[in-house]
């Protein structure tokens, strides 16, 4: 479906398609980047999933990922004498704790129906900018002058773990959290059930002696406390300080994780392979790009398309349970 | 160093200012409020705008002609208008979810049409922009003429068509037919209302005017269509939405208003000022806090006025006649 696009920008689609394997695959370095990438796209995805499921309106990963950003950038910057082993949890706690305060308000839901969309979806404008703030005044690195943190200490710094490549502990984190604590969050737990219940029968939820107020709580909770980690993953696995373009412009990882999320059915396990998938195009399209001149939009293009097709195949199969009935 | 907020000169040009720059606001507003009054959440104008300020500018340089510019914006809202609503009215499930997937996809092809035509040029391609048009006589009035007659076509525009909506909303049967449609889709479809023509005729109305509100950047506000030059603006709009309670006076007000804000804030960011004087008083404001204000604002207002908010009850509600 992509292929309309090569073409009218005049390249051969084979070319291209090979292209943007090797920009993906082409040797460790470009198949660590792939694995660099789908990490926070990974988590944003699970954020969104668990939201979903809940029929939580989270389009805010973006701004969770930012605040758990700056409150792990905080624990980072502030405690520079303690052990690596106390200070990279505590740091991953706090901003997974930055993550989940940002994604409370969204659940101003219960009154306003519209409430959780526009409630999360501006605060990650409201995050992005006090970033922004941060950066270039109380946060500014007193050494550079550039508008970012002084860099965090080695002691909050995740590991690399394949020598020569950006391949660090953040990516290990956020498979285990999407395949284990994600997964089994849905699969294994009450709350997971819960969670189902209010999302697809709020009445029948509360009839079962269901909170949906709570439920809607926690998942707002976690959801952002996923999104938050992303952010932690970000400042301490690749950008070793914090800066306001921790996810791209003007298509974050956050509305990524959105297209992700729907893709995998709100499925955990899925949600990781959809990632892998984009991180691939996102990768892929920059080698494209700059050898067959297409223009690296492409990659947005495939990701809006994709979820035009997943939502539109949706319907159709909704449809038709309505219709055989 | 800082400036005096209170100097007529100073308040006359930022007054004048703001309605220039909340332009585009204006027509993002209109078109997404529009849109809610009737039931549907568009979270694709960010998208759409960023399109619309493409179409507006590679038809402008093209043809050399702004005329055709304006009017290429027009058929390419029409066009993704009518597929929008045909999407929300139709499919309705997951609205929000679309929109996302219509922001996303609109920025692509955006993009990706600017390069295939433009390439990547050293110097930026640049289009001669409407120039503001000064009414005779009207604007000679001091203060007042500087403010409302000195304006660009798109800006006197903006202000008739809310003029027009706020009419439509508060005398005329449309009107009424669209906010019922918003608020009870199901009384409205028992009284004999089409709801789906209803929804389709608002979603595509709405969508010209968040096309044209993008378009005011690339070949008025601005002469080129820059990278990041829509800014997040129709984000910024379903802001306003909520803010103006989705009433089209409230809405035109706090459109105006934040292009204060933005015209002030820029002001505080070129003098490189971090604080300002009101009557003799220093207070020292970083100008990202202005950045912030829409947004602050309307979770502020979904907290503390959402119980009298009026709002369109039906909001993300599909609706569907099986």
């Amino acid at each position: 479906m992509g292929t309309i696009p090569i073409l009218a920008a005049g390249a051969n689609p084979l070319d291209a398609y090979y292209e943007m394997f090797l920009g993906a695959f082409g040797n460790v370095i470009a198949i660590s980047e792939v694995l660099v990438r789908a990490a926070p796209l990974m988590l944003t995805g699970l954020a969104i999933a668990v939201a979903f499921r809940a029929r939580f309106w989270n389009i805010g990963a973006e701004g969770q990922l930012y605040a758990g950003a700056i409150l792990g950038s905080f624990v980072a910057l502030n405690f520079a004498d303690w052990p690596a082993w106390i200070h990279i949890p505590m740091m991953i706690l706090a901003g997974m704790a930055g993550g989940a305060l940002c994604a409370l308000p969204g659940i101003l839901k219960i009154k306003v129906k519209v409430g959780d969309v526009v409630t999360t979806l501006m605060l990650n404008f409201i995050m992005i900018i006090l970033t922004s703030y941060l950066v270039q005044n109380v946060l500014k690195d007193p050494f550079t002058g550039w508008p970012q943190s002084a860099p965090i200490p080695d002691s909050a710094t995740y590991p690399v773990l394949i020598p020569y490549t950006r391949f660090h502990l953040g990516i290990i984190i956020a498979l285990f959290f999407a395949l284990v604590v994600g997964y089994g969050l849905i699969q294994y737990t009450t709350l997971g059930y819960e969670i189902k219940a209010v999302g697809s029968n709020e009445i029948a939820s509360r009839l079962a002696g269901i909170n949906p107020t709570a439920v809607t709580i926690k998942t707002a909770l976690i959801s952002g406390s996923f999104a938050g980690l992303a952010g932690i993953g970000e400042v301490a696995g690749i950008r070793h300080h914090l800066i306001a373009t921790l996810s791209p412009v003007p298509i974050g990882y956050g509305l990524t994780g959105v297209v992700i999320a729907v893709m995998a059915g709100l499925n955990p396990f899925w949600v990781v392979v959809v990632a892998f998938f984009f991180s691939i195009i996102i990768n892929g399209s920059q080698t494209m790009s700059r050898v067959t001149g297409v223009p690296i939009f492409l990659s947005e293009i495939f990701q809006g398309l994709a979820l035009f097709f997943t939502l539109f195949f949706m319907f159709l199969d909704q449809y038709k349970i309505r219709r055989v009935r | 160093m800082a400036i005096e907020l209170l100097s007529v000169g100073f308040l006359v040009a930022m007054v004048a200012a703001s309605i220039r720059i909340g332009t585009s606001l204006m027509y993002a507003t209109l078109g997404e409020m529009l849109t809610e009054r009737s039931g549907i959440l568009n979270l694709g104008i960010e998208g759409l705008m960023i399109f619309g300020a493409m179409t507006a500018f590679i038809a402008t340089y093209a043809t050399n002609n702004l005329a055709i510019g304006v009017g290429a914006t027009i058929l390419v809202g029409l066009i993704e208008g009518l597929i929008m609503s045909f999407v929300y009215a139709k499919i309705g499930t997951n609205q929000h979810v679309w929109g996302v997937a219509f922001t996303i996809a609109n920025f692509g092809l955006a993009y990706f049409i600017y390069r295939l035509y433009f390439g990547s040029p050293a110097v930026i391609p640049t289009v001669t922009p409407l120039a503001p048009v000064k009414i005779p006589i009207l604007s000679d009035i001091p203060i007042l003429g500087p403010i409302l007659f000195q304006q660009y076509a798109y800006t006197y525009g903006a202000i008739i068509l809310f003029v027009v909506f706020a009419f439509i909303f508060k005398y005329m049967m449309w009107g009424l037919i669209v906010t019922v449609v918003g608020d009870n889709p199901i009384a409205a479809d028992t009284a004999g209302v089409n709801v789906y023509r209803t929804r389709y005729v608002a979603v595509t109305l709405g969508a010209i005017f968040m096309a044209l509100g993008g378009s005011f950047l690339s070949i008025a506000q601005f002469n080129s269509f820059l990278f990041e030059l829509v800014a997040g603006r129709g984000w910024i709009a379903i802001a306003l939405v909520t803010i103006g309670n989705w009433k089209p006076m409230r809405c035109m007000v706090a459109a105006i208003f934040f292009g204060f804000v933005d015209a002030f804030q820029l002001r505080l960011q070129a003098l490189g000022l971090t604080e300002i004087t009101v009557a003799g008083t220093n207070i020292a404001i970083p100008f990202q806090l202005f950045l912030m204000l829409p947004y602050l604002l309307t979770i502020v207002f979904l907290a503390i006025a959402s119980r009298t908010a009026d709002y369109p009850t039906a909001l993300l509600t599909p609706y569907s006649r099986e």
